[in-house]
């Protein structure tokens, strides 16, 4: 990925390389400057004038050199620095984008299974780490790289033993590094596993705060997240024991070397092998050293959270949608709403935790028709409507539109052509007008005014003080929930679909506002593909066929009428809902199997 | 970049992730902009060891000072010196090698201590909002986004995680900071002044650079926020996206918001690295004036060469500090901004907290009593007005009305999950605000209209608070709700894990099990909100019979649109518009044909039996 930053490398590097050689030469001027001194003092009388004005020419000379490679050096530090950002933000920016992509590809399996924190951690936190490893991790290793390639050519040909003891730290820091690198890494693995968890405890806690407060839960939910929390703790502790244990290992490395230098150097300027001046440019170059050899410590680090950052991140980034469009597939124009189950069956899950939800379902339903399901919680009504624009696949039969397989069309003209509303609301923070407009946001005020009238909104929308204006929350708590399904009717129905399916979408909506909605709705649906669930028998008894399902299983199926004339669970379910208050129905065995 | 627009380049109405105003209006006020006071406050508990970590900054900082002095000494003592000594040289290194120990032991004493005091501070702080969050009044959180909320929780803390981090390096910076000038004057002072001459400069170029910087790096940080809440969003919602076709437009928009996000922390940078450049020339002014005068000095013979070669040294690790707070400055604006946003949090009001001395609701009797409330959540839009009625211990009451005409409103007063405008709610005879809220959670146990699951076993969400309650409590407690069955078609049976939002379960399964939670609380009051809606009448019947046991004696509040479901009721309160309109039992209230008699008429009327009438009326 770095390789689309050429330019930016290519400005990097370079820059990098000369602030690390000026750098370099600062030592070499301080040492100069010494020996000038020196060698005046050790040369001459201090009353001799000329080589007095000769040295201080030489000092001043010296002194704007010093001021001229020092800013030089700052301003190649600048562009590295700068630079070297640029590209972790860039890349950074890249990932997010990606991410965002792909897990907005990524089909409901997948997002059945995978936590919303957990994904908003790895959005928020990893990404983090990845961009400040190249921030912080890669150019500065090439400093230090530099700085002690260049300096350890310069000390090692002024005085090569010397030399060698200056730069015998390194193979420990290297060793402490390598080390240190393993085991953060492998705190960081946990740590971000446990950063995950609490995010998740934190993240429910918000999202069903009416629950905690319902029964005052409060106690136990921090205890929960104290758990979490503590766990993350511990290991946020471990991680630091790690990081500074070795970097103060490696101070001290350091440092001895230093004193190696300056006992054998020492020496060697006792015994006339090398000025003062040298030896103060050895411990000069060192003293330039202590910062970087600092930052190792951070680097490891760096390294540590950004490889196993970027392994969650490339973890989901590598998934394919399991749900995938045929290359070259048609879209779905024009489409007369023709649907047809064909012998579909359908589990959740994969593999062996599979479980078979639907079993050998077909019906047809055509343009100016609608279809309507009833059955007992978790008999897989919904599922069957999810299957529609397909948000998962079938696992045996087929599912087709005019006749055309539904895999065989891209995935967009699909869930153009076919929308469900959904049984549990979801709203976006956002002012009610986009809500309602969401799936079309180029729709015109007339059109919206239009979805919302249908389904039995626009006036109360419109006494709102600040009208279509309004803000409404994410789950939609600043309304009912009567409006809140509404709103979701609304925000469907603005997009005139071939088929539309209802997912028990009038629930918490009283009779005479969902009478008024179907009247609405009426007008319309002489143009779509209908599927009704509900369990209010009202809402579907007009349906051109209903089908009663159990366990998956179609039982019944029939019009009203002639579901009234088999006697079976329908009439039952018909009874207990509409005839007289008394009327004591006795459960056929299939429920006092269930219930009791 | 350009921003999204149609062929006629109309822009859309959508955008991703909530505006920054948003937030200011829900936060912003309450704030008193001291972040750095407030702040102590957490660190305070960690005074102790801190004091300990100041001992060991200090040694550290001392033995950081000795060892230019210890070269100096060896250089003008032992090399220079008119008789050089070997010996000498030896003891120097020798002691070299002692501070350099001492150095090791401080150092890293000061690093661990202060790395995890500052790691328990962001987990104190955490902590602190999160408990805090606990507590505000459900008015604030019905505002804000969970995603935001996060934003705050995780990324803002993290930020000041990278501040603490480097802080541990600074506070020893700061201190070197002082020391070495102290040394520089001792050593020297008049060419210490002259070398300290050049920092005045620095605080000019700070002072222009500050205001505008401070901006940038804020702007930087608001961004940040801004693309995290986009993307929890689009998460969170993920479901519509798709089903909406909307991840298109979703992903240009996200773009924006991340294009800007991008080009705002590189201003930030270039801010940042602009002080690079001026601090190295300033070092290098200041090394060319020891050059310089220290040179000249010397040549006088009015100083050591060795001191200016200490000089040198410590000009070096003087600016070393400077130049890695200036690169931390971005980080510490950062940690700033994160801050505030972690105070605003903790600076929202709790508005609804126990009285003093507040009474426990342990003995009194199940009943409720509305006198003359009124309530709204916005000011001047009254969504209950002047409600009275009794229930009386023992009671089943159903609340009906159309939608939006304040049934869970007055569910959600009982438990006092709002404070009413005028009027009183009692229950057991007591006013709400006089009685402890955690009696009344106990005396109130509610089965919320969104039966909202936490991700866990089917066993701890359902006995979820109670959590000593046994297994068969809870498989009782399932039995009767008609979950039994299904919980253990489940392939783990009581302990299968239910994904987030229980999303592996239907949403009648959530209400079934939502539903046996509320019967394990095992309360007097029993509140049912739409408890039902999406069960089959058969199943619910089902429900009902087994019910009948288990409410002798105690109070049920029950709403439901569908009206079979409350036939049983002993009374009927119908709401409209905020307002009571009829009470009675089922029989009475169909015999004054009323707003009752028509919702009953409705509910098995199929749709081409609808009248004028009915095609007018509720909200
Ligand atoms: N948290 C909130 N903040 C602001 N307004 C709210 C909030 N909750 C509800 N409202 C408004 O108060 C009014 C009454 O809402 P409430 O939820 O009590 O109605 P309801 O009778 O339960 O309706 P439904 O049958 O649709 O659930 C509605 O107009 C709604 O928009
Ligand atoms: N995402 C999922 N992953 C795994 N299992 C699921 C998932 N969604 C539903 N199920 C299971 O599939 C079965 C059918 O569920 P479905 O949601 O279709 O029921 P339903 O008939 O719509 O019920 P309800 O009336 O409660 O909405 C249930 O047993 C449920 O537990
Ligand atoms: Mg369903």
């Amino acid at each position: 990925m770095a390789l689309r930053y050429r330019w930016r490398l290519a400005i990097a590097v370079p820059a990098t390389v000369v602030a690390a050689s000026l750098q370099v030469l600062i030592p070499r001027f301080l040492g100069k400057s010494v020996d000038e001194a020196q060698g005046f003092l050790a040369g001459g009388s201090p009353a001799s004038a000329a080589s007095a004005a000769e040295t201080q020419a030489v000092l001043l000379t010296t002194a704007l050199l010093l001021v001229v490679v020092a800013t030089c050096r700052g301003l190649f530090t600048l562009l590295h620095n700068y630079q070297g950002e640029a590209i972790g933000q860039s890349i950074a920016y890249e990932l997010r984008l990606a991410y965002y992509d792909k897990l907005q590809r990524l089909g409901f399996g997948f997002h059945d299974q995978v936590h919303s924190g957990d994904l908003i951690a790895r959005g928020m936190l990893d990404i983090e780490g990845v961009r400040s490893f190249i921030d912080q991790g890669v150019l500065r290793v090439i400093v230090l790289v530099l700085l002690l390639a260049i300096g350890s050519s310069r000390l090692l040909s002024m005085d090569f033993t010397l030399g060698l003891l200056a730069l015998s730290f390194v193979p420990f820091v290297g060793w402490r590094a390598t080390v240190a690198r393993l085991l953060l890494r492998r705190t960081w693995l946990k740590l971000q596993k446990r950063m995950s968890l609490l995010t998740r405890v934190m993240e429910e806690n918000l999202g069903g705060i009416r629950v905690v407060r319902a029964f005052m839960a409060q106690d136990h939910e921090m205890k929960k997240f104290d758990t979490a929390s503590d766990a993350a703790r511990k290991l946020a502790d471990r991680r630091i024991g790690i990081r500074f244990r070795n970097t103060s290992m490696m101070t001290l490395a350091y440092f001895l070397a230093m004193a190696l230098v300056l006992w054998v150097g020492g020496l060697k300027v006792l015994g006339g092998v090398i000025s003062v001046g040298q030896l103060t440019e050895f411990l000069a170059f060192m003293a330039i050293l202590q910062a970087p050899v600092r930052q190792v410590g951070m680097i490891v680090n760096a390294i540590a959270r950004a490889s196993t950052s970027g392994g969650r991140l490339f973890e989901i980034l590598d998934l394919e949608p399991t749900i995938q469009e045929k290359p070259g597939a048609p879209s779905l124009e024009n489409t007369a709403g023709m649907l047809t189950f064909e012998h579909v069956d359908f589990g959740y899950g994969e593999g062996a935790q599979a479980r078979q939800v639907l079993f050998d379902i077909s019906f047809t339903v055509g343009r100016g028709q609608t279809l309507g399901i009833v059955g007992p919680p978790g008999s897989g009504k919904s599922t069957i409507l999810q299957l529609i624009p397909r948000y998962y696949d079938v696992t045996g039969g087929r599912i087709t539109i005019d006749g055309r397989d539904i895999r065989e069309v891209t995935l967009e003209s699909l869930r153009r052509a076919a929308v469900v509303v959904q049984q549990d609301p979801f709203l976006f923070t956002a002012a009610i007008e986009n809500n309602v407009a969401y799936g079309d946001p180029w729709a015109d005020r007339y059109r919206i005014a239009g979805a919302t009238e249908a389904a039995q909104l626009h006036r109360y929308i419109e006494q709102m003080p600040m009208g279509y204006q309004s803000l409404v929350g994410e789950r939609g708590v600043s309304l009912s929930g009567g409006q809140r399904q509404r709103l979701t009717i609304a925000r469907s129905v603005l997009l005139s679909p071939a088929i539309i399916a209802f997912d028990d979408s009038t629930a918490s909506v009283d009779a005479a506002t969902e009478q008024r909605i179907r009247a609405a709705m009426g007008e319309r649906s002489q143009a779509q593909t209908t599927v009704i669930v509900a369990h209010r028998l009202s809402s579907l008894m007009h349906a051109n066929e209903i089908l009663f399902l159990d366990e998956g299983k179609i039982i019944e199926r029939g019009d009203h009428a002639s579901l009234l004339a088999q006697r079976g669970r329908y009439y039952d379910l018909y009874r207990l809902q509409m005839s007289g208050a008394e009327v004591a129905v006795d459960p056929p065995a299939a429920y006092g199997a269930k219930v009791s | 970049m350009t921003a999204v627009q149609d062929a006629v380049g109309r822009p859309p109405r959508a955008v991703v992730g909530s505006e920054i105003d948003v937030d200011e209006r829900i936060f912003g006020a309450a704030f008193d902009g001291q972040v750095v006071r407030r702040f102590a406050a957490f660190v305070r508990p960690y005074a102790k060891r801190l004091t300990l970590a100041m001992a060991a900054v200090l040694v550290f900082t001392l033995t950081q000072l000795a060892i230019p002095l210890i070269i100096r000494e060896a250089i003008d003592g032992a090399l220079l010196a008119d008789a050089p000594s070997r010996s000498l040289l030896a003891v120097l290194t020798l002691g070299f090698v002692a501070v350099v120990a001492v150095n090791f032991a401080a150092n890293y004493l000061q690093l661990t201590i202060v790395g995890r005091a500052a790691e328990h501070v962001l987990f104190d702080m955490r902590r602190a909002m999160y408990a805090h969050l606990q507590r505000v009044s459900l008015s604030f959180m019905d505002k804000t986004q969970v995603g935001r909320l996060m934003s705050r929780l995780q990324g803002d803390v993290n930020a000041l995680q990278e501040f603490l981090e480097t802080s541990v390096f600074a506070i020893g910076d700061l201190v070197l900071l002082v020391g070495i000038v102290t040394v520089l004057l001792v050593l020297d002072w008049k060419l210490g002044l002259l070398t300290l001459s050049v920092v005045p400069a620095l605080f000019a170029v700070r002072i222009v650079w500050l205001p505008r910087a401070r901006k940038a790096f804020l702007r930087a940080r608001e961004t940040s926020s801004l693309v995290n809440g986009a993307l929890a969003e689009s998460i969170n919602g993920v479901r519509t996206v798709q089903g909406m076709s909307r991840e298109g437009v979703n992903f240009q928009l996200f773009n924006d918001r991340a294009f800007e996000n991008l080009q705002s922390h590189l201003r930030a940078s270039r801010f940042a690295q602009i002080m690079v450049p001026t601090v190295d020339t300033l070092t290098g002014a200041a090394m060319g004036i020891v050059v310089i005068v220290g040179g000249n000095l010397v040549l006088n013979g009015s100083l050591d060469l060795g001191v200016m070669v200490a000089f040198m040294f410590y000009i070096q690790r003087f600016f070393d500090p400077i130049r890695s707070l200036t690169m931390q400055y971005s980080v510490m604006q950062r940690a700033m901004a994160s801050g505030q946003r972690v105070f605003e949090v903790l600076d929202v009001p709790v508005d609804i907290r126990d009285k003093p001395g507040a009474r426990a609701l342990t003995d009194a009797d199940g009943s409720v009593e509305f006198r003359d409330v009124t309530f709204g959540y916005a000011a001047g839009q009254p969504v209950l007005k002047n409600v009275s009625f009794r229930v009386e211990s023992g009671e089943t009451v159903a609340l009906v009305g159309p939608t939006g005409s304040g049934k869970t409103s007055t569910m959600s007063l009982v438990h006092r999950f709002y404070d009413v405008w005028s009027g009183s709610v009692r229950v057991g005879g007591e006013d709400v605000r006089d009685v402890s809220q955690d009696s009344l959670g106990r005396t109130v146990s509610m089965v919320l209209q969104e039966p909202f699951l936490f991700s866990g076993t089917v066993l701890e969400n359902i006995r979820y608070r109670e959590t000593d309650a046994s297994r068969e409590t809870v498989e009782q407690a399932a039995r009767t709700v008609g979950a039994h069955g299904f919980i253990m078609r489940l392939p783990k049976g009581y302990d299968a894990i239910l994904e987030q939002r229980a999303s592996n379960l239907s949403l009648g399964q959530r209400q079934l099990l939502s539903f046996a939670r509320a019967i394990v609380a095992d309360a007097k009051i029993l509140v049912l909100d739409e408890a039902t809606a999406s069960i089959d009448s058969y199943t619910e019947r089902q429900i009902q019979r087994a019910l009948k046991h288990l409410l002798k004696g105690r109070t049920a509040l029950v709403i439901a649109h569908r009206l079979a479901t409350i036939r049983g009721a002993d009374r009927i309160i119908v709401l409209r518009d905020g307002e009571v309109a009829e009470t009675g039992n089922h029989k009475s209230l169909l015999a004054e044909n009323g707003l009752y008699a028509r919702l009953y008429a409705m509910n098995y009327a199929s749709f081409d039996d609808m009248t004028k009438d009915d095609l007018n009326g509720s909200r």
